[in-house]
């Protein structure tokens, strides 16, 4: 049985509809890599599978237990942690703080401060500092951290690359591949389409709020995806993929 | 040197303030709450202290033991039930709500208390003092005031540095959406936060009360000192309303001084006087004093 499902999910803010009738299912140490344009609605879907977003109708299920109405920090210790977009920190805290915040709810298992400290080598030396004062890829690996500190069973990852420079993102997804090594379930939304199919078992397109394409990164074409990330009919010139 | 001596009188008075403003500037910092109804709280602590001493022979000191658990519950139910559905909506309705709040507990004290003042017998310590110089002299009861406002100030400082309800309650203060989806009830943080406040605002009240006398509808004027001495100070910093305090107490000493009843005046006209500065340096005109602060 898969250990997150999400039945015909809609959600919206006030009259726009921004997640209709999602369905999907994640089996326990999967990674499904979400893609699509700005305002296609994955970070809308992101965010109600976490609870900090109330669906419209749907259900989410995890491991066999409807959620769809329990509160975010209820989900937080069955086991879903979100690292939200623009990652959200406790400016005024401390990177440690920011870490041992999270421990308010958080299930059993390996992640502490210290072993999360051990993930990610670049907090050693600022576990004191302010949230605020750290660079861009410093805050992304703590913002993955505070996630981690929960002992998520469902991982969620809103855009960890984004407004990072290159050379972070590198660093980024290096952790985030031992994460994922070491059989992590993770829900990926992710800009860059040639990371997202790196990393991911599954893909899943969404256009306007539905998922348009799903499959395996090996399955699926590169022009496939393209197309259903822009919602072109026909074969699109060949693109980036980046919105 | 009466002047002073009404510089140490006033230094002495911020300690009031100071006390009553912690609870109005930690609400707000948290929640953004302008609660409207923090001075009548305090004036509630007051009463209450009054009814304890008329009816168990207690000292209006000792009375504080039963009050602050009292006012702790009081706060986080005030939050459960109508303040946490009033944030529900816009900003504008936590406001009229303590605005109305503000109304009903006048009125219900003028209805069991009688609209004749009251006043807290502060004993001995109200007659003790030292006699610094010819014309300065320290009475142990305002000692003891500032005493009292610098240890809650520091322990509160604490509180939130140390532990970890504090931890949750900054993380809760910068971001509420955040700290749900890190696993903190959002909701049950700020039922303490208004406990605290709450109970900071009772001990508050009694010692205003051992101070001077007061009457059912001094809530607002409570209220505007408090106010005063919060944006005097700086929002969001607890020594900065300590020091909020003591300005407050110190103008308000001198306008005394100059004439008895320019005694709330000149608290008023420091008020808005940093309230001009601080809008000046805000919008850049006043750049100099930018560069020199920062």
């Amino acid at each position: 049985m898969s250990l997150l499902q999400v039945e015909s999910l809609s959600a919206g803010h006030g009259l726009l509809q921004a997640v209709r009738d999602v369905s999907l299912s994640l089996d326990e140490g999967e990674t499904l890599a979400l893609v699509g344009a700005n305002g296609a609605g994955k970070t809308t879907l992101l965010r109600t599978i976490a609870g900090a977003h109330r669906p419209t109708s749907g259900r989410i299920v995890l491991d066999g237990r409807d959620i769809t109405r329990v509160p975010a920090h209820k989900r937080v210790g069955l086991g879903i942690a979100l690292v939200p977009e623009g990652r959200r920190l406790f400016a005024d805290l401390t990177v440690e703080e920011n870490l041992s915040v999270a421990a308010a709810k958080r299930r059993s298992g390996p992640w502490n401060v210290a072993s999360v400290i051990e993930a990610f080598p670049i907090l050693e030396p600022l576990r004191r500092k302010r949230a605020a004062t750290l660079s861009g890829g410093e805050q992304q690996a703590t913002a993955i951290g505070r996630a981690l500190m929960t002992n998520p069973r469902v991982l969620l990852l809103d855009e960890v690359s984004l407004g990072l420079a290159p050379v972070a993102v590198d660093g980024v997804y290096r952790s985030l591949q031992a994460l994922l090594d070491a059989g992590a379930t993770v829900v990926l939304v992710e800009q860059d389409l040639s990371r997202a199919l790196k990393v991911a078992d599954r893909v899943a397109c969404l256009l306007e709020g539905r998922i348009v394409l799903e499959g395996t990164p090996s399955a699926l074409s590169r022009e496939q995806v393209t197309e259903a990330y822009f919602g072109l009919r026909q074969p699109a010139a060949a693109g980036e993929g980046r919105a | 040197m009466s002047w002073v001596n009404a510089v140490v009188q006033g230094v002495l008075l911020g300690g009031v303030y100071a006390l009553l403003a912690t609870g109005l500037s930690l609400m707000f910092g948290v929640m953004r709450i302008i609660n409207l109804a923090h001075g009548s709280l305090a004036l509630i602590g007051a009463y209450m202290a009054v009814l304890l001493v008329d009816h168990t022979g207690l000292t209006p000191y000792l009375a504080i033991i039963p009050i602050l658990p009292g006012a702790l519950i009081v706060g986080y139910v005030l939050q459960r039930t109508l303040l946490e559905r009033s944030l529900r909506s816009s900003q504008l309705v936590p406001l009229l709500t303590t605005f109305g709040l503000l109304i009903i507990i006048g009125n219900l004290l003028q209805r069991f208390f009688s609209p004749n003042s009251q006043s807290l017998d502060p004993g001995r310590l109200g007659v003790w003092s030292w006699k610094v110089t010819s014309s300065i002299t320290i009475s142990a009861f305002a000692a003891l005031i500032l005493g009292v406002a610098i240890i809650v100030l520091g322990g509160l400082q604490l509180f939130l540095s140390r532990t970890r309800t504090g931890r949750e309650l900054r993380a809760t203060a910068d971001d509420p959406d955040t700290a749900e989806l890190v696993g903190i009830d959002a909701r049950s943080v700020y039922a303490r936060a208004t406990a605290i406040a709450v109970a900071t605002a009772a001990l508050a009240g009694i010692f205003l009360g051992l101070r001077s006398a007061f009457g059912p509808s001094d809530g607002a004027s409570m209220l505007i000192f408090a106010f005063e001495a919060v944006v005097i100070g700086g929002l969001g910093s607890l020594w900065g309303t300590l020091l909020g305090g003591i300005a407050l107490g110190i103008a308000q000493n001198i306008g005394e001084q100059v004439d008895p009843q320019y005694f709330a005046l000149f608290g008023h006209i420091v008020f808005l006087v940093v309230l001009v500065v601080r809008a000046l340096i805000e919008s850049g005109r006043l750049s100099t004093i930018r560069r020199v602060s920062a």
